[in-house]
Protein backbone atom coordinates (compact mmCIF):
# COMPACT_ATOMS: atom_id res chain seq x y z
CA UNK A 1 0.00 0.00 0.00
CA UNK A 2 2.89 2.23 0.65
CA UNK A 3 3.82 2.47 -3.58
CA UNK A 4 0.59 2.79 -4.23
CA UNK A 5 0.05 5.66 -1.77
CA UNK A 6 3.38 7.22 -3.14
CA UNK A 7 1.98 6.74 -6.41
CA UNK A 8 -1.25 7.97 -6.18
CA UNK A 9 0.30 11.25 -4.60
CA UNK A 10 2.69 11.36 -7.99
CA UNK A 11 -1.11 11.69 -10.08
CA UNK A 12 -2.43 13.95 -7.84
CA UNK A 13 0.76 16.10 -7.99
CA UNK A 14 0.53 16.13 -11.89
CA UNK A 15 -3.15 17.61 -11.44
CA UNK A 16 -2.32 20.04 -8.45
CA UNK A 17 0.84 22.27 -8.85
CA UNK A 18 0.55 22.95 -5.38
CA UNK A 19 1.11 19.62 -3.55
CA UNK A 20 4.49 19.18 -2.10
CA UNK A 21 6.07 16.09 -0.75
CA UNK A 22 8.30 16.55 2.27
CA UNK A 23 10.28 13.09 3.58
CA UNK A 24 12.18 13.09 6.91
CA UNK A 25 15.26 10.99 5.12
CA UNK A 26 13.13 8.28 4.61
CA UNK A 27 11.61 6.98 1.40
CA UNK A 28 14.52 5.57 -0.40
CA UNK A 29 13.39 3.84 -3.55
CA UNK A 30 9.58 5.07 -2.74
CA UNK A 31 9.98 8.47 -3.38
CA UNK A 32 12.56 8.90 -6.36
CA UNK A 33 9.69 9.09 -8.89
CA UNK A 34 7.94 12.00 -7.12
CA UNK A 35 11.64 13.81 -6.74
CA UNK A 36 12.31 13.50 -10.19
CA UNK A 37 9.51 14.33 -11.45
CA UNK A 38 8.76 17.61 -9.41
CA UNK A 39 12.11 18.56 -7.76
CA UNK A 40 10.84 21.72 -6.94
CA UNK A 41 8.05 20.16 -4.30
CA UNK A 42 10.51 17.71 -3.27
CA UNK A 43 12.05 18.47 -0.05
CA UNK A 44 14.37 16.62 2.01
CA UNK A 45 13.57 18.15 5.39
CA UNK A 46 16.39 15.18 7.04
CA UNK A 47 16.07 13.59 10.53
CA UNK A 48 13.97 16.70 11.74
CA UNK A 49 10.88 15.89 12.35
CA UNK A 50 9.61 18.99 14.35
CA UNK A 51 11.17 21.23 11.86
CA UNK A 52 9.87 18.97 9.03
CA UNK A 53 6.12 19.49 10.68
CA UNK A 54 6.79 23.01 11.61
CA UNK A 55 7.74 23.56 7.82
CA UNK A 56 4.68 21.82 6.35
CA UNK A 57 2.45 24.01 8.27
CA UNK A 58 4.59 27.32 6.84
CA UNK A 59 4.01 25.38 3.16
CA UNK A 60 0.03 25.65 4.14
CA UNK A 61 -0.08 28.92 5.45
CA UNK A 62 1.17 30.15 1.99
CA UNK A 63 -1.55 28.08 -0.27
CA UNK A 64 0.83 24.94 -0.92
CA UNK A 65 -0.41 21.24 -0.06
CA UNK A 66 2.30 19.41 1.68
CA UNK A 67 2.39 16.11 2.63
CA UNK A 68 4.76 14.85 5.24
CA UNK A 69 6.31 11.10 4.45
CA UNK A 70 8.41 9.01 7.36
CA UNK A 71 8.05 6.17 9.35
CA UNK A 72 5.25 5.42 12.33
CA UNK A 73 6.26 6.96 15.25
CA UNK A 74 8.52 9.48 13.43
CA UNK A 75 6.10 11.64 11.64
CA UNK A 76 3.58 11.36 14.55
CA UNK A 77 4.61 11.38 18.04
CA UNK A 78 7.92 12.65 17.80
CA UNK A 79 6.54 16.35 16.62
CA UNK A 80 3.01 15.72 18.12
CA UNK A 81 3.01 19.28 19.54
CA UNK A 82 4.21 20.63 16.19
CA UNK A 83 1.49 18.58 14.40
CA UNK A 84 -1.37 20.25 17.41
CA UNK A 85 0.05 23.66 17.91
CA UNK A 86 1.52 24.70 14.33
CA UNK A 87 -0.99 22.47 12.38
CA UNK A 88 -4.27 21.41 13.68
CA UNK A 89 -5.15 24.66 15.78
CA UNK A 90 -5.00 26.45 11.90
CA UNK A 91 -6.92 23.25 10.31
CA UNK A 92 -3.95 23.11 7.47
CA UNK A 93 -4.29 21.26 4.81
CA UNK A 94 -1.14 19.53 5.93
CA UNK A 95 -1.41 15.33 5.32
CA UNK A 96 0.89 12.90 7.35
CA UNK A 97 1.57 9.30 5.54
CA UNK A 98 3.19 7.08 8.04
CA UNK A 99 4.29 3.98 6.63
CA UNK A 100 4.82 1.16 8.44
CA UNK A 101 2.44 1.75 11.51
CA UNK A 102 1.99 -1.18 13.81
CA UNK A 103 4.25 -4.06 13.50
CA UNK A 104 5.55 -3.91 9.49
CA UNK A 105 9.34 -3.17 11.33
CA UNK A 106 8.82 -6.09 14.09
CA UNK A 107 12.54 -6.57 13.92
CA UNK A 108 13.79 -3.19 14.11
CA UNK A 109 12.25 -2.89 17.52
CA UNK A 110 9.81 -1.33 19.91
CA UNK A 111 11.04 2.36 18.48
CA UNK A 112 9.44 1.17 15.13
CA UNK A 113 6.37 -0.11 16.62
CA UNK A 114 3.81 2.40 16.10
CA UNK A 115 1.23 1.11 18.62
CA UNK A 116 0.28 4.99 20.55
CA UNK A 117 0.44 7.06 17.63
CA UNK A 118 -3.77 6.97 16.75
CA UNK A 119 -4.51 7.35 19.92
CA UNK A 120 -2.39 10.74 20.53
CA UNK A 121 -4.04 11.77 17.05
CA UNK A 122 -7.32 10.87 17.33
CA UNK A 123 -7.68 13.71 20.00
CA UNK A 124 -6.75 16.62 17.92
CA UNK A 125 -9.45 18.21 16.96
CA UNK A 126 -10.07 18.14 12.98
CA UNK A 127 -7.87 15.38 12.44
CA UNK A 128 -9.15 12.94 10.00
CA UNK A 129 -7.78 9.61 10.35
CA UNK A 130 -7.74 6.90 7.57
CA UNK A 131 -6.44 3.06 8.57
CA UNK A 132 -6.31 1.84 5.14
CA UNK A 133 -6.59 -2.44 5.04
CA UNK A 134 -5.13 -2.87 1.89
CA UNK A 135 -3.91 -0.94 -1.67
CA UNK A 136 -7.58 0.04 -3.05
CA UNK A 137 -8.74 1.26 0.25
CA UNK A 138 -5.06 2.94 0.46
CA UNK A 139 -5.83 4.58 -2.62
CA UNK A 140 -9.02 5.85 -2.02
CA UNK A 141 -7.65 7.31 1.57
CA UNK A 142 -5.35 9.16 -0.30
CA UNK A 143 -7.77 11.14 -2.62
CA UNK A 144 -10.24 11.79 0.46
CA UNK A 145 -7.08 13.04 2.68
CA UNK A 146 -6.68 15.38 -0.94
CA UNK A 147 -10.09 16.57 -1.11
CA UNK A 148 -10.30 17.60 2.65
CA UNK A 149 -9.87 20.60 4.31
CA UNK A 150 -7.77 19.96 7.15
CA UNK A 151 -4.78 18.00 8.19
CA UNK A 152 -5.16 14.02 8.09
CA UNK A 153 -3.20 11.14 8.99
CA UNK A 154 -2.76 7.63 6.77
CA UNK A 155 -1.85 4.74 9.18
CA UNK A 156 0.27 2.61 6.53
CA UNK A 157 1.42 -0.64 6.81
CA UNK A 158 4.42 -1.20 4.05
CA UNK A 159 3.93 -3.37 1.46
CA UNK A 160 2.78 -6.46 0.17
CA UNK A 161 -0.96 -6.48 1.83
CA UNK A 162 -3.92 -8.25 0.31
CA UNK A 163 -6.78 -6.51 -1.03
CA UNK A 164 -9.36 -8.02 0.46
CA UNK A 165 -12.40 -6.13 -1.34
CA UNK A 166 -14.20 -8.03 -4.12
CA UNK A 167 -13.98 -6.84 -7.53
CA UNK A 168 -15.85 -4.47 -8.40
CA UNK A 169 -17.00 -3.62 -5.10
CA UNK A 170 -18.09 -0.34 -4.52
CA UNK A 171 -15.96 1.34 -1.76
CA UNK A 172 -16.88 4.43 0.21
CA UNK A 173 -13.86 5.53 2.49
CA UNK A 174 -16.08 7.29 5.11
CA UNK A 175 -17.95 3.67 5.63
CA UNK A 176 -17.70 0.26 6.65
CA UNK A 177 -17.77 -2.37 3.99
CA UNK A 178 -19.45 -5.52 5.10
CA UNK A 179 -17.12 -8.57 3.49
CA UNK A 180 -18.43 -11.06 5.31
CA UNK A 181 -22.18 -10.92 5.75
CA UNK A 182 -23.49 -10.58 9.36
CA UNK A 183 -23.24 -12.95 11.66
CA UNK A 184 -23.94 -13.66 15.81
CA UNK A 185 -20.64 -12.24 16.19
CA UNK A 186 -19.20 -9.35 14.12
CA UNK A 187 -15.47 -8.44 13.61
CA UNK A 188 -14.93 -4.83 12.91
CA UNK A 189 -11.35 -4.19 12.27
CA UNK A 190 -9.23 -1.38 10.82
CA UNK A 191 -6.14 -1.47 9.37
CA UNK A 192 -4.09 -3.96 7.35
CA UNK A 193 -4.12 -6.51 10.49
CA UNK A 194 -8.12 -6.89 9.01
CA UNK A 195 -6.75 -9.91 6.86
CA UNK A 196 -6.40 -11.69 10.07
CA UNK A 197 -10.04 -10.84 10.74
CA UNK A 198 -10.99 -12.57 7.73
CA UNK A 199 -8.84 -15.82 8.71
CA UNK A 200 -10.46 -15.85 11.80
CA UNK A 201 -13.75 -15.49 10.51
CA UNK A 202 -13.35 -18.21 8.25
CA UNK A 203 -11.84 -20.41 11.80
CA UNK A 204 -14.74 -19.48 13.38
CA UNK A 205 -17.27 -20.78 10.67
CA UNK A 206 -15.49 -24.05 10.88
CA UNK A 207 -16.01 -24.58 14.42
CA UNK A 208 -19.75 -23.76 14.10
CA UNK A 209 -20.10 -19.74 14.50
CA UNK A 210 -21.24 -17.25 12.47
CA UNK A 211 -19.32 -14.44 12.40
CA UNK A 212 -19.09 -11.47 9.70
CA UNK A 213 -16.25 -9.31 9.33
CA UNK A 214 -16.47 -5.08 8.16
CA UNK A 215 -13.61 -3.23 7.03
CA UNK A 216 -12.87 0.40 8.36
CA UNK A 217 -10.83 2.42 6.20
CA UNK A 218 -11.37 5.78 8.08
CA UNK A 219 -11.21 5.90 12.45
CA UNK A 220 -11.83 9.44 11.97
CA UNK A 221 -14.62 10.56 11.43
CA UNK A 222 -15.81 7.07 12.35
CA UNK A 223 -18.65 5.34 11.12
CA UNK A 224 -20.84 4.57 14.00
CA UNK A 225 -24.14 4.49 12.34
CA UNK A 226 -22.78 1.13 11.50
CA UNK A 227 -21.06 0.35 14.70
CA UNK A 228 -24.37 1.16 16.40
CA UNK A 229 -26.22 -1.26 14.10
CA UNK A 230 -24.10 -3.91 14.98
CA UNK A 231 -24.35 -3.47 18.15
CA UNK A 232 -27.81 -3.62 18.62
CA UNK A 233 -27.84 -6.96 16.69
CA UNK A 234 -24.83 -8.49 17.43
CA UNK A 235 -24.63 -10.93 20.19
CA UNK A 236 -20.98 -10.05 20.20
CA UNK A 237 -19.17 -7.39 19.03
CA UNK A 238 -15.41 -7.47 18.13
CA UNK A 239 -12.51 -5.01 17.25
CA UNK A 240 -9.19 -5.92 15.91
CA UNK A 241 -6.20 -2.93 15.11
CA UNK A 242 -2.49 -3.37 15.06
CA UNK A 243 -2.51 -0.51 18.32
CA UNK A 244 -3.41 -0.09 21.77
CA UNK A 245 -6.68 -0.96 22.63
CA UNK A 246 -6.62 2.43 24.61
CA UNK A 247 -7.42 5.30 22.53
CA UNK A 248 -7.40 3.29 18.67
CA UNK A 249 -9.97 2.07 16.58
CA UNK A 250 -11.31 -0.37 19.38
CA UNK A 251 -11.36 2.95 21.93
CA UNK A 252 -13.29 4.70 18.84
CA UNK A 253 -15.48 1.69 18.97
CA UNK A 254 -16.36 1.56 22.48
CA UNK A 255 -17.32 5.34 23.07
CA UNK A 256 -19.69 4.67 19.98
CA UNK A 257 -21.61 1.89 21.39
CA UNK A 258 -21.66 3.61 24.64
CA UNK A 259 -23.36 6.34 23.51
CA UNK A 260 -26.37 4.60 22.06
CA UNK A 261 -29.36 4.75 24.34
CA UNK A 262 -29.60 3.01 27.14
CA UNK A 263 -33.12 1.06 26.81
CA UNK A 264 -32.16 -1.26 23.31
CA UNK A 265 -30.27 -4.29 23.56
CA UNK A 266 -26.16 -3.63 22.84
CA UNK A 267 -23.46 -6.36 22.05
CA UNK A 268 -20.74 -6.58 24.73
CA UNK A 269 -17.60 -5.76 22.93
CA UNK A 270 -14.10 -7.53 23.05
CA UNK A 271 -11.11 -5.18 21.85
CA UNK A 272 -8.39 -7.09 20.32
CA UNK A 273 -5.21 -5.40 19.82
CA UNK A 274 -2.13 -4.38 22.04
CA UNK A 275 -3.41 -4.66 25.62
CA UNK A 276 -2.19 -1.53 27.01
CA UNK A 277 1.43 -2.89 26.40
CA UNK A 278 4.44 -2.29 24.60
CA UNK A 279 4.95 -4.51 21.83
CA UNK A 280 5.91 -7.65 23.03
CA UNK A 281 9.38 -8.32 21.76
CA UNK A 282 10.97 -8.45 18.41
CA UNK A 283 9.73 -10.17 15.24
CA UNK A 284 8.34 -10.23 12.36
CA UNK A 285 4.82 -8.43 12.56
CA UNK A 286 3.05 -12.18 11.82
CA UNK A 287 4.90 -13.22 14.95
CA UNK A 288 4.43 -10.17 16.98
CA UNK A 289 0.83 -10.50 15.63
CA UNK A 290 0.78 -14.07 17.58
CA UNK A 291 2.09 -12.79 20.68
CA UNK A 292 -0.80 -9.98 20.85
CA UNK A 293 -3.73 -12.80 19.77
CA UNK A 294 -4.23 -10.37 17.12
CA UNK A 295 -3.78 -13.61 14.44
CA UNK A 296 -6.64 -15.22 12.71
CA UNK A 297 -5.93 -18.03 15.38
CA UNK A 298 -5.82 -15.83 18.32
CA UNK A 299 -8.57 -13.76 17.23
CA UNK A 300 -10.89 -16.79 16.92
CA UNK A 301 -9.93 -18.52 20.14
CA UNK A 302 -10.57 -15.33 21.84
CA UNK A 303 -14.02 -14.79 20.41
CA UNK A 304 -14.87 -18.45 21.00
CA UNK A 305 -13.59 -17.84 24.58
CA UNK A 306 -15.31 -14.60 24.86
CA UNK A 307 -19.05 -16.34 23.48
CA UNK A 308 -18.34 -19.24 26.06
CA UNK A 309 -18.15 -16.51 28.58
CA UNK A 310 -21.75 -14.46 27.71
CA UNK B 1 7.14 55.82 9.05
CA UNK B 2 3.60 56.52 8.02
CA UNK B 3 2.47 58.11 10.83
CA UNK B 4 5.30 60.66 10.97
CA UNK B 5 7.22 59.17 14.03
CA UNK B 6 10.48 57.60 14.78
CA UNK B 7 11.04 54.45 15.10
CA UNK B 8 13.07 55.49 18.34
CA UNK B 9 9.58 56.80 19.18
CA UNK B 10 7.92 54.06 18.18
CA UNK B 11 9.86 51.95 20.67
CA UNK B 12 8.84 53.96 23.54
CA UNK B 13 5.33 53.65 23.06
CA UNK B 14 5.65 50.18 22.53
CA UNK B 15 7.05 49.93 26.00
CA UNK B 16 4.43 52.72 27.69
CA UNK B 17 2.15 50.29 26.22
CA UNK B 18 3.58 47.31 27.34
CA UNK B 19 3.69 48.47 30.81
CA UNK B 20 0.18 49.64 30.78
CA UNK B 21 -1.15 46.06 29.35
CA UNK B 22 1.01 44.09 32.20
CA UNK B 23 0.14 46.16 34.48
CA UNK B 24 -3.72 46.21 34.04
CA UNK B 25 -3.31 42.58 33.69
CA UNK B 26 -1.14 41.34 36.16
CA UNK B 27 1.06 39.78 33.17
CA UNK B 28 3.78 38.48 33.29
CA UNK B 29 7.29 38.57 30.93
CA UNK B 30 7.10 42.43 30.65
CA UNK B 31 10.97 42.06 30.91
CA UNK B 32 10.70 40.03 27.85
CA UNK B 33 8.69 42.56 26.03
CA UNK B 34 10.54 45.37 26.85
CA UNK B 35 14.01 43.45 25.50
CA UNK B 36 12.38 42.91 21.82
CA UNK B 37 10.85 46.29 21.60
CA UNK B 38 13.33 47.61 19.93
CA UNK B 39 13.88 44.97 17.51
CA UNK B 40 9.67 45.28 16.84
CA UNK B 41 9.71 48.81 16.29
CA UNK B 42 12.87 48.65 13.90
CA UNK B 43 10.94 45.81 11.76
CA UNK B 44 7.67 47.49 11.47
CA UNK B 45 9.09 51.47 11.58
CA UNK B 46 10.23 50.79 8.16
CA UNK B 47 12.41 47.40 7.71
CA UNK B 48 9.53 45.57 6.76
CA UNK B 49 7.40 46.03 3.93
CA UNK B 50 3.86 46.05 4.89
CA UNK B 51 0.34 47.77 5.01
CA UNK B 52 -1.28 47.84 7.87
CA UNK B 53 -5.12 48.42 5.64
CA UNK B 54 -4.04 45.09 4.23
CA UNK B 55 -2.45 42.50 6.50
CA UNK B 56 -3.05 39.79 3.82
CA UNK B 57 -1.54 41.51 1.48
CA UNK B 58 0.41 38.51 -0.67
CA UNK B 59 3.29 40.56 -1.18
CA UNK B 60 3.86 41.51 2.16
CA UNK B 61 6.78 40.66 4.60
CA UNK B 62 6.25 38.22 7.25
CA UNK B 63 7.59 38.36 10.66
CA UNK B 64 6.89 35.23 13.57
CA UNK B 65 7.04 35.78 16.73
CA UNK B 66 8.36 32.98 17.70
CA UNK B 67 9.31 33.99 21.38
CA UNK B 68 5.65 33.86 21.65
CA UNK B 69 5.94 35.32 25.84
CA UNK B 70 6.48 38.66 24.16
CA UNK B 71 2.83 38.97 22.95
CA UNK B 72 2.33 42.40 24.30
CA UNK B 73 4.73 43.88 22.28
CA UNK B 74 3.67 42.95 19.17
CA UNK B 75 0.31 43.86 19.92
CA UNK B 76 1.03 47.19 20.54
CA UNK B 77 3.02 47.23 17.69
CA UNK B 78 1.07 46.06 15.43
CA UNK B 79 -1.86 49.00 16.97
CA UNK B 80 0.88 52.02 16.85
CA UNK B 81 1.21 50.56 13.05
CA UNK B 82 -2.41 50.68 12.84
CA UNK B 83 -3.39 47.32 12.05
CA UNK B 84 -5.99 47.64 14.93
CA UNK B 85 -6.97 50.54 17.36
CA UNK B 86 -4.64 51.12 19.98
CA UNK B 87 -7.57 51.20 22.13
CA UNK B 88 -8.00 47.52 21.41
CA UNK B 89 -4.70 47.25 24.03
CA UNK B 90 -6.99 47.12 26.93
CA UNK B 91 -8.89 43.78 26.41
CA UNK B 92 -4.88 42.27 26.38
CA UNK B 93 -5.40 38.72 28.72
CA UNK B 94 -8.75 39.59 29.37
CA UNK B 95 -11.62 37.24 29.03
CA UNK B 96 -13.03 36.46 25.39
CA UNK B 97 -10.19 38.59 24.17
CA UNK B 98 -8.38 37.96 21.29
CA UNK B 99 -4.96 39.13 23.02
CA UNK B 100 -3.84 36.26 24.55
CA UNK B 101 -0.64 36.49 27.08
CA UNK B 102 1.16 34.28 24.02
CA UNK B 103 0.46 35.71 20.67
CA UNK B 104 -2.29 34.28 19.47
CA UNK B 105 -2.80 34.80 15.29
CA UNK B 106 -6.82 34.07 16.13
CA UNK B 107 -8.82 37.69 15.24
CA UNK B 108 -5.63 39.86 15.27
CA UNK B 109 -4.34 41.93 11.62
CA UNK B 110 -0.60 41.72 11.55
CA UNK B 111 -0.35 38.39 13.84
CA UNK B 112 1.01 35.65 11.44
CA UNK B 113 0.92 32.85 13.54
CA UNK B 114 0.35 32.08 16.97
CA UNK B 115 3.06 30.79 19.10
CA UNK B 116 3.85 30.01 23.09
CA UNK B 117 5.44 26.91 22.96
CA UNK B 118 9.22 27.64 22.31
CA UNK B 119 11.35 26.42 19.13
CA UNK B 120 7.77 26.22 16.77
CA UNK B 121 7.56 29.66 15.36
CA UNK B 122 11.32 29.74 13.57
CA UNK B 123 10.53 26.60 12.02
CA UNK B 124 6.86 27.49 10.50
CA UNK B 125 8.27 30.90 9.55
CA UNK B 126 11.12 28.56 7.48
CA UNK B 127 8.34 26.49 5.99
CA UNK B 128 6.58 29.93 4.74
CA UNK B 129 10.02 31.28 3.39
CA UNK B 130 10.31 28.19 1.09
CA UNK B 131 6.59 28.40 -0.03
CA UNK B 132 7.25 32.09 -1.05
CA UNK B 133 10.62 31.65 -3.08
CA UNK B 134 8.39 28.27 -4.87
CA UNK B 135 5.74 30.89 -5.54
CA UNK B 136 8.64 33.08 -7.15
CA UNK B 137 7.51 36.05 -4.37
CA UNK B 138 10.26 38.51 -3.15
CA UNK B 139 8.84 38.87 0.22
CA UNK B 140 11.14 38.62 3.23
CA UNK B 141 10.15 36.83 6.07
CA UNK B 142 11.39 37.56 9.48
CA UNK B 143 11.68 35.34 12.97
CA UNK B 144 12.43 36.42 16.55
CA UNK B 145 13.56 33.82 18.57
CA UNK B 146 15.07 34.41 22.17
CA UNK B 147 17.98 32.98 23.44
CA UNK B 148 17.04 30.97 25.68
CA UNK B 149 14.42 29.68 23.08
CA UNK B 150 17.98 28.11 21.24
CA UNK B 151 17.78 25.63 24.10
CA UNK B 152 15.17 23.76 21.75
CA UNK B 153 16.58 21.45 19.49
CA UNK B 154 14.07 22.38 16.53
CA UNK B 155 15.51 25.59 16.43
CA UNK B 156 18.69 23.98 15.37
CA UNK B 157 16.77 21.70 13.15
CA UNK B 158 15.46 24.37 11.31
CA UNK B 159 18.86 26.10 11.01
CA UNK B 160 20.01 23.29 9.27
CA UNK B 161 17.40 23.04 6.90
CA UNK B 162 16.92 26.50 5.87
CA UNK B 163 20.72 26.76 5.18
CA UNK B 164 20.73 23.56 3.05
CA UNK B 165 17.86 25.05 1.11
CA UNK B 166 19.45 28.44 0.92
CA UNK B 167 16.47 30.76 1.85
CA UNK B 168 18.21 33.99 1.34
CA UNK B 169 14.64 35.47 1.96
CA UNK B 170 15.04 34.33 5.42
CA UNK B 171 16.15 36.14 8.52
CA UNK B 172 16.43 34.94 12.04
CA UNK B 173 16.44 37.64 14.66
CA UNK B 174 18.03 36.46 18.11
CA UNK B 175 16.79 38.44 21.20
CA UNK B 176 20.07 37.94 23.11
CA UNK B 177 19.36 38.94 26.37
CA UNK B 178 21.05 36.49 28.13
CA UNK B 179 18.65 35.13 30.88
CA UNK B 180 16.18 32.90 30.60
CA UNK B 181 13.13 31.89 33.10
CA UNK B 182 15.41 30.07 35.66
CA UNK B 183 18.55 32.34 35.07
CA UNK B 184 21.36 33.18 33.15
CA UNK B 185 21.02 31.67 29.34
CA UNK B 186 24.11 28.94 29.18
CA UNK B 187 27.35 30.67 27.56
CA UNK B 188 29.26 27.30 26.00
CA UNK B 189 29.97 28.49 22.00
CA UNK B 190 28.80 32.11 21.29
CA UNK B 191 25.25 32.23 19.51
CA UNK B 192 26.55 34.02 16.58
CA UNK B 193 29.35 30.99 15.98
CA UNK B 194 26.45 28.54 16.35
CA UNK B 195 23.77 30.07 13.74
CA UNK B 196 27.42 30.46 11.51
CA UNK B 197 28.78 27.22 11.43
CA UNK B 198 24.93 26.39 10.47
CA UNK B 199 25.51 28.46 7.20
CA UNK B 200 23.81 31.44 7.93
CA UNK B 201 25.03 35.10 7.25
CA UNK B 202 25.74 35.72 10.65
CA UNK B 203 25.77 39.63 11.78
CA UNK B 204 25.71 40.95 15.09
CA UNK B 205 24.42 44.32 16.70
CA UNK B 206 23.27 46.10 19.58
CA UNK B 207 19.33 45.20 19.72
CA UNK B 208 18.83 48.72 20.93
CA UNK B 209 20.69 50.74 18.54
CA UNK B 210 18.22 51.20 15.79
CA UNK B 211 20.30 51.98 13.09
CA UNK B 212 22.99 49.27 13.59
CA UNK B 213 19.63 46.83 13.80
CA UNK B 214 18.78 48.69 10.42
CA UNK B 215 22.12 47.92 8.76
CA UNK B 216 22.20 44.22 10.41
CA UNK B 217 18.86 43.76 8.75
CA UNK B 218 19.90 44.19 4.70
CA UNK B 219 18.95 41.22 2.78
CA UNK B 220 21.41 38.43 2.28
CA UNK B 221 23.68 39.03 -0.65
CA UNK B 222 24.16 35.46 -1.30
CA UNK B 223 22.05 32.18 -1.24
CA UNK B 224 22.12 31.92 2.43
CA UNK B 225 19.51 32.66 5.08
CA UNK B 226 20.59 35.39 7.97
CA UNK B 227 20.90 35.48 11.31
CA UNK B 228 21.09 38.97 13.69
CA UNK B 229 22.19 38.13 16.67
CA UNK B 230 20.99 41.50 18.52
CA UNK B 231 22.72 42.20 22.09
CA UNK B 232 19.91 43.11 24.53
CA UNK B 233 19.33 44.03 28.06
CA UNK B 234 15.84 42.10 29.12
CA UNK B 235 13.78 45.09 30.49
CA UNK B 236 15.68 47.63 28.62
CA UNK B 237 14.14 51.21 29.25
CA UNK B 238 12.83 50.91 32.82
CA UNK B 239 16.01 51.05 35.18
CA UNK B 240 14.81 48.68 37.52
CA UNK B 241 13.84 46.11 35.81
CA UNK B 242 16.86 45.87 33.43
CA UNK B 243 18.65 42.29 33.78
CA UNK B 244 16.44 41.26 36.59
CA UNK B 245 15.36 38.17 36.25
CA UNK B 246 12.54 38.67 38.66
CA UNK B 247 10.98 40.76 36.10
CA UNK B 248 10.63 38.06 34.15
CA UNK B 249 7.58 37.04 36.37
CA UNK B 250 6.37 40.16 38.07
CA UNK B 251 3.81 42.69 36.81
CA UNK B 252 4.53 46.44 37.40
CA UNK B 253 2.29 47.60 40.25
CA UNK B 254 1.90 50.99 42.63
CA UNK B 255 5.24 52.68 42.82
CA UNK B 256 6.83 50.34 40.21
CA UNK B 257 4.31 51.50 37.57
CA UNK B 258 4.13 54.71 38.54
CA UNK B 259 8.03 55.00 38.29
CA UNK B 260 7.89 52.65 35.05
CA UNK B 261 5.73 55.36 33.50
CA UNK B 262 7.73 58.26 34.31
CA UNK B 263 10.95 56.53 32.79
CA UNK B 264 9.21 56.00 30.05
CA UNK B 265 7.38 59.34 29.36
CA UNK B 266 4.14 57.46 29.43
CA UNK B 267 1.05 58.51 31.42
CA UNK B 268 -0.34 56.17 34.06
CA UNK B 269 -3.44 54.68 31.97
CA UNK B 270 -1.54 54.24 29.19
CA UNK B 271 -1.86 57.01 27.34
CA UNK B 272 1.70 57.68 24.77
Amino acid sequence: MRNTVINGLVGIARQDSNVALIVGDLGYGVVDEFARLFPERFIDAGISEQAMTSLAAGLALEGFEPYIYSIGNFPTLRCLEQIRNDVCERGLRVRIIAVGSGFPYGQLGMSHHATEELAALRALPGMRIFTPTGPRDAKLALDAAHACDGPCYLRLAKGGEKDLYPEGAELDVYHAFELVPRGEVNILASGAVASEAVGAAELLSKWGIDAGVYLFAAVKPLDSSTVKELASVSKLLVTVEEHNVIGGFGGAVAEAVSEMPGSGARAPLLRLGLQDIFSPGVGDAAWLRAKCGIDAEGIAAAVEKRLGEL
Amino acid sequence: MDNGITSEELARRIRVHVIEMTHASHASHVASALSVADILAVLYGGVMRCDPRRPDLPERDRLVLSKGHAGSAIYAALAERGFFPVEELRRYYTNGSPYSGHVSAAGVPGVEFSTGSLGHGVSVACGIALALRMKGSRARVFAIVGDGECDEGSVWETARLASKLGLSNFTVIVDRNRMQAMGRTPEGVSLAERWRAFGFDTRECDGHDHEALRAALVPATGERPVCVVARTVKGRGVSFMEDDLLWHYRDPQGEWYERAMSELGGKLGGEV
